[in-house]
C-alpha cells in the first residue's frame, strides 16, 4: 500500500524510535504483549477491507486498564499515534495500521466480568465477542440484542466504536441504544466514565457521542450492556415478489399499518439465487425480490401481527408467502440471509461490500441506477438490505486479478455511496467510515461541518493521536476530490498509486 | 393562524442575529416557548426567539421518520403523528401548550415509558444547528442508520442549548398501541421496587410503571389480545375500563399535574439505577421509571441529597426551586473533574464566545 491513502505524507517511524518505544513497552508488558518482528506483524496488518494494507511498527497486546494507561501516556508524550483494534472484523480500513502509529490491540481484555440477573446488565471487557455475552446471559434468559452479521467473531469494543448494528435494530436499536455505561482512557490516560447504569447521566450525552466514533476519542476498557428477556414468541415469514417494487411497497404497508418487526430483510435475484445454492435454505429462486420478516413478543401478539402481516401481503403482489413451520426451519430460513455474504463471494473471486442507507421510498429508483451502472461498468452487483431500515448492502462482484478491475469496483462503488447522499441517505449505515468511504465523507458534509468534526475530536484529542487520518477527511483532501470530480473520473495524477 | 404562519423558516435571521451576537460578543438566551425556562439556572443574557422558525420539513409515516422546524409546538407535531396512529416514543413532556420541539430535545425529558421504550436521545436521528461561530451545519440525517461522522445529535440532545441554536430536528417515531390498560396494585414501596423491576425481565407488554403513595401502576400497551392475556396474569385491578382514563392518568404523571405535584418545598428529580431502595433523604417521594426516576418535594439541604443519591450509584438535580437556590446550589449534578474538562472543551470547540445560554446547565458553560 502507499502512503497515498492519507492526505497528509506519513513518515514512518524510524527504528531507533521504534526500537526505543519497544523497550519502554517491555518495562511493564511482558514479551509476548509486544509484537515487533515481521511474522509477530503481519496479522495486524489489514482488518476486514483487505485490500487496504499496512504492516504496523509495533503491536502491543494489554491486559490491563493500567497498561493500557500507561501505553497511552507514553504515546501522549512521545506523540506516537495509537490504532485502537478489537477482533479486526471491521468493513471499512478503521484499524488500518499507520506507518508511524502503534496497534494497540484489545484481545487480552476478553473476560465477562459480571451478569447481574436481575438489574438486567453485564459488565464485559471491551475484547469480548458480541456472540458470546448472549451465550453467557441465555442461561438467565436474557440476551444482547444487536446482532452484526459478524457477531461470532467480532468484539463489543468494536461494536461500540462502529456503532454496529444488525438485522434486528429496526426494533431492538444499535449499540448506542444497549449500551448504558462505558469506561474508556483518554489519549492523557485518564480513566473516565461515560453514562451509568441509571436511565440518564448528568451534562452532555459523551456516551453517544463515544458510539461510532471510530477509535478517534478514546480507548474502550469495560461496557456495561443491557439484556433483553427473550421473546416468549418468534414467528418467521418469507415472501416473495415478482419485483423489487412489489416488495418495497409490501414493506412500507406493513410498518405504515403499525407494526414493528424484529428483523426484515430483503433480498433480489442474484442475492437470492447465491444464497439458495449455498444454504439449500427453501427459498423460491424464480422470484425477482424475496423478504424475511420476523416478528416477535408474547404469544398473542405474534399470532396477532402475522395473520395482519398475512393479508397486507397477499394485498401487495405477493407471489409466494410461506411462514416458518418449526424453530429448525426459522434458523434455515435465517442461514440463507446470514450466509449471503459467503454465498455471492463463491459466484466471483473477489466481491465489495458496499453499506448506504436511503430513505427507502427512493429503493427501485437506487436499483434501478445501480442496474444501469452494473451494465455500464461490467461488474455484476448482488444485493441483500436491512429493508425496514433503508441500510443496503449491494455487494459488487470483481476478479482482483484482473487488472483495472478493483479500481473501477471501487470507483462504482463510490458513485453508489454518492447516489445514496443524493437521496437523501447516507454513506454509512453501520460499517464506519474508516478509511474507505473518507471521500464520499467530502459529498455528504460540507466544510463548516467537517470542521466541526476535527474541533469535536479537538476537545479530546488535541494532539490528534488516536487513529489520526480515519473517518473525517481533511479539508485540502475534500478540495482534491472535488477537483477528481469534476473530471469525471479522468484521475489528474493517474501515476498515483490509490491503495 | 395562515398555512404560511404554520410553516416558515427564518434559519437565515437567526443566524444573522446569532452573526451579530458573535461580532459584538453579546451572550443570548435561546427562547422557544419557554414552557422549560424553569429548568436550569436562567440568566439575563439577551434573548433570540425560535418560535417563529416552525412547521414539519417533511413525515414520511411508512419510514417512521418525521422532521421539524425547532419552533414547531409539540402538540402540532403530536397531533401530526396521531393523524397517522404514531407517536413521540419517549413521551416528552410538555408542561405548557407552549412547549416546542427545539427546546424538547435541548432538555431532553423523557416520560414515564423511558425504561421500556427509550429516552429522547434515542430517537434522534439528525438535526440542523447555528454555531456559536453563526454556522448552519446539519449533522445525522432522516435514516435510522448513519454512522457517517461524529454523532453531534446526540450531543445536542440535552444541551441546554449550550451548543448551539437547534434550527430543526429529524426524529424516529412509532407506531401508537392498539389499546391500553393500566392496573392499580395497593403495595408497599419496597415489594414495588421488586415487582417492577422483575416485570421488565418477562416478555410482557408492560410500558410503564410507577409507585403512588401506596399504590402501584402498571400500564400495559399493545395489540389488544396480548394486554388483556397479560393483565390476566398480573396482581392488581383495572385502574378504569376506559382507555381514555388510563391514558390520562399517565399524562397527569407525565406533565406534573397529578395532586402528589401539589407542593411548594423544591422539587428534585432523582435518577438511581434499578432496584434501589428508597434514599434515606427526608421528603415526599413518588417513583416513576419502574423506580429509577424519583420525584422528591424536600427542604433537605442540596448536599446531603446529592450525595447521597450518588452514594446510591445516580444523580440529582434541582428540578424546579425559586431561582436564588437554583443559582446557590446549582440546578445539574455535577459530572467530575475529568468529564467537566471534557464539557468545557467541546463547549469552547462549538461555542468558543460564549454565546449560548451561558451557565444554563453549569456555571462555568
Amino acid at each position: 500500500m502507499s502512503t497515498a491513502l492519507f492526505s497528509e505524507p506519513q513518515t514512518p517511524l524510524e527504528e531507533s524510535a521504534r526500537m526505543s518505544l519497544v523497550q519502554e513497552f517491555l518495562k511493564f508488558l511482558p514479551d509476548e504483549s509486544v509484537l515487533h518482528v515481521d511474522e509477530d506483524l503481519l496479522p495486524y496488518e489489514s482488518d476486514g477491507l483487505s485490500v487496504y494494507r499496512q504492516k504496523p511498527p509495533v503491536v502491543v497486546l494489554p491486559e490491563t486498564i493500567e497498561q493500557v494507561q500507561t501505553i497511552l501516556r507514553i504515546c501522549s508524550a512521545r506523540q506516537i499515534p495509537v490504532v485502537a483494534r478489537g477482533a479486526g472484523t471491521g468493513l471499512s480500513g478503521g484499524a488500518l495500521p499507520l506507518v508511524n502509529g502503534i496497534v494497540l490491540g484489545m484481545a487480552k481484555f476478553n473476560k465477562i466480568v459480571h451478569i447481574d440477573e436481575q438489574a438486567r446488565t453485564a459488565v464485559v471487557q471491551p475484547g469480548v465477542r458480541n456472540l458470546a455475552i448472549s451465550e453467557a446471559a441465555s442461561d438467565f434468559n436474557l440476551y444482547y440484542a444487536p446482532d452484526p452479521s459478524s457477531q461470532i467473531a467480532c468484539t463489543i469494543g468494536g461494536n461500540v466504536a462502529e456503532n454496529s448494528g444488525g438485522v434486528h435494530c429496526l426494533k431492538y436499536g444499535l449499540t448506542v441504544h444497549n449500551v448504558l455505561q462505558v469506561k474508556a482512557i483518554t489519549i492523557q490516560g485518564d480513566l473516565i466514565t461515560l453514562g451509568g447504569t441509571c436511565l440518564d447521566s448528568p451534562g452532555y450525552d459523551l456516551l453517544g457521542v463515544l458510539h461510532g466514533s471510530e477509535g478517534m476519542l478514546a480507548v474502550t476498557v469495560e461496557i456495561t450492556v443491557k439484556l433483553l428477556p427473550k421473546p416468549s414468541s418468534t414467528k418467521l415469514l418469507m415472501a416473495a415478489f415478482d419485483s423489487v417494487e412489489q416488495a418495497g411497497d409490501a414493506v412500507a404497508a406493513i410498518i405504515g399499518s403499525g407494526i414493528i418487526p424484529a428483523g426484515l430483510e430483503m433480498m433480489d435475484k442474484p442475492a437470492i439465487i447465491a444464497a439458495e445454492a449455498f444454504a439449500q435454505c427453501g427459498y423460491p429462486t424464480d422470484a425477482e425480490a424475496l423478504f424475511l420478516c420476523e416478528l416477535d413478543g408474547t404469544a398473542e401478539e405474534v399470532a396477532d401481527q402475522i395473520s395482519k402481516v398475512e393479508t397486507l401481503i397477499r394485498n401487495n403482489g405477493v407471489t409466494r408467502l410461506h411462514v416458518a413451520g418449526d424453530e429448525t426451519e426459522r434458523l434455515l430460513l435465517w442461514k440463507g440471509r446470514k450466509s449471503a455474504f459467503p454465498a455471492v463471494g463463491r459466484l466471483s473471486p473477489d466481491y465489495y461490500c458496499i453499506d448506504g442507507t436511503i430513505p427507502r421510498r427512493h429503493l427501485s429508483t437506487v436499483l434501478q441506477r445501480m442496474n444501469e451502472w452494473s451494465e455500464q461498468y461490467g461488474l455484476r452487483i448482488a444485493n441483500v438490505f436491512h429493508a425496514g431500515d433503508g441500510n443496503l448492502h449491494p455487494l459488487i462482484l470483481f476478479d482482483g486479478n484482473v487488472e483495472g478491475e478493483l479500481e473501477r469496483t471501487e470507483e462504482l462503488g463510490g458513485k453508489i455511496l454518492e447516489l445514496c447522499v443524493e437521496v437523501g441517505g447516507t454513506i454509512t449505515g453501520e460499517h464506519g467510515v474508516g478509511m474507505e468511504k473518507i471521500n464520499q465523507m467530502c459529498v455528504q458534509f460540507g466544510s463548516d461541518e467537517i470542521t466541526q468534526f476535527h474541533a469535536l475530536k479537538n476537545a479530546f484529542d488535541p494532539d490528534a493521536l488516536l487513529n489520526p487520518g480515519k473517518a473525517i477527511p481533511t479539508l485540502n483532501r475534500c478540495a482534491e476530490f472535488g477537483a477528481l470530480h469534476v473530471h469525471h473520473g479522468e484521475l489528474p495524477h493517474p501515476d498515483i498509486e490509490r491503495f | 393562524m395562515t398555512s404560511a404562519e404554520q410553516n416558515q423558516d427564518i434559519g437565515e435571521q437567526l443566524q444573522q442575529q446569532v452573526a451579530e451576537a458573535y461580532s459584538r460578543g453579546q451572550p443570548l438566551n435561546i427562547c422557544g416557548g419557554s414552557s422549560k425556562s424553569f429548568l436550569g439556572v436562567g440568566s439575563n443574557a439577551h434573548p433570540i426567539h425560535t418560535t417563529e422558525h416552525r412547521g414539519i420539513v417533511s413525515y414520511e409515516p411508512t419510514e417512521l421518520v418525521i422532521t421539524a422546524r425547532s419552533g414547531t409546538l409539540l402538540s402540532t407535531l403530536n397531533r401530526v403523528l396521531a393523524d397517522q396512529n404514531q407517536m413521540l416514543p419517549f413521551e416528552p413532556p410538555a408542561y405548557s401548550a407552549n412547549a416546542t420541539l427545539g427546546g424538547t430535545m435541548a432538555c431532553a425529558l423523557s416520560g414515564p415509558a423511558r425504561p421500556y421504550a427509550g429516552a429522547a436521545r434515542d430517537y434522534a436521528l439528525g438535526c440542523r444547528i447555528i454555531n456559536g461561530q453563526a454556522q448552519s451545519l446539519r449533522f445525522g440525517g432522516e435514516v435510522m442508520k448513519n454512522v457517517a461522522g461524529y454523532d453531534v445529535t446526540r450531543l445536542m440532545t440535552g444541551a441546554m442549548g449550550t451548543l448551539g441554536l437547534i434550527l430543526d430536528f429529524s426524529l424516529k417515531v412509532l407506531p401508537l398501541p392498539e389499546y391500553q390498560l393500566t392496573l392499580a396494585c395497593p403495595s408497599s414501596v419496597e415489594d414495588a421496587l421488586h415487582k417492577m423491576q422483575a416485570l421488565g425481565g418477562k416478555s410482557q407488554p408492560v410500558t410503564a410503571a410507577a409507585w403512588i403513595d401506596g399504590t402501584l401502576y402498571t400500564r400495559l400497551a399493545g395489540a389488544r389480545s396480548a394486554v388483556i392475556a397479560s393483565a390476566a396474569t398480573l396482581d392488581g385491578d383495572p385502574l378504569t375500563d376506559d382507555p381514555a382514563i388510563s391514558a390520562q392518568f399517565w399524562t397527569d404523571l407525565r406533565e406534573h399535574q397529578h395532586k402528589f405535584f401539589q407542593q411548594s418545598a423544591p422539587l428534585w428529580r432523582i435518577s438511581v439505577p434499578p432496584l434501589t431502595p428508597p434514599l434515606e433523604i427526608k421528603g415526599d417521594c413518588l417513583y416513576d421509571w419502574a423506580g429509577m426516576q424519583r420525584w422528591l418535594f424536600s427542604t433537605d439541604d442540596a448536599a446531603t441529597i446529592r450525595s447521597t443519591a450518588q452514594s446510591a450509584g445516580g444523580h440529582a438535580q434541582l428540578f424546579r426551586a425559586d431561582d436564588q437556590l437554583k443559582a446557590l446550589v446549582g440546578v445539574f449534578h455535577p459530572p467530575g473533574d475529568h468529564l467537566m474538562n471534557l464539557h468545557r472543551n467541546i463547549k469552547q470547540e462549538f461555542d468558543p464566545a460564549g454565546l449560548f445560554n451561558p451557565s444554563r446547565l453549569y456555571a462555568d458553560l
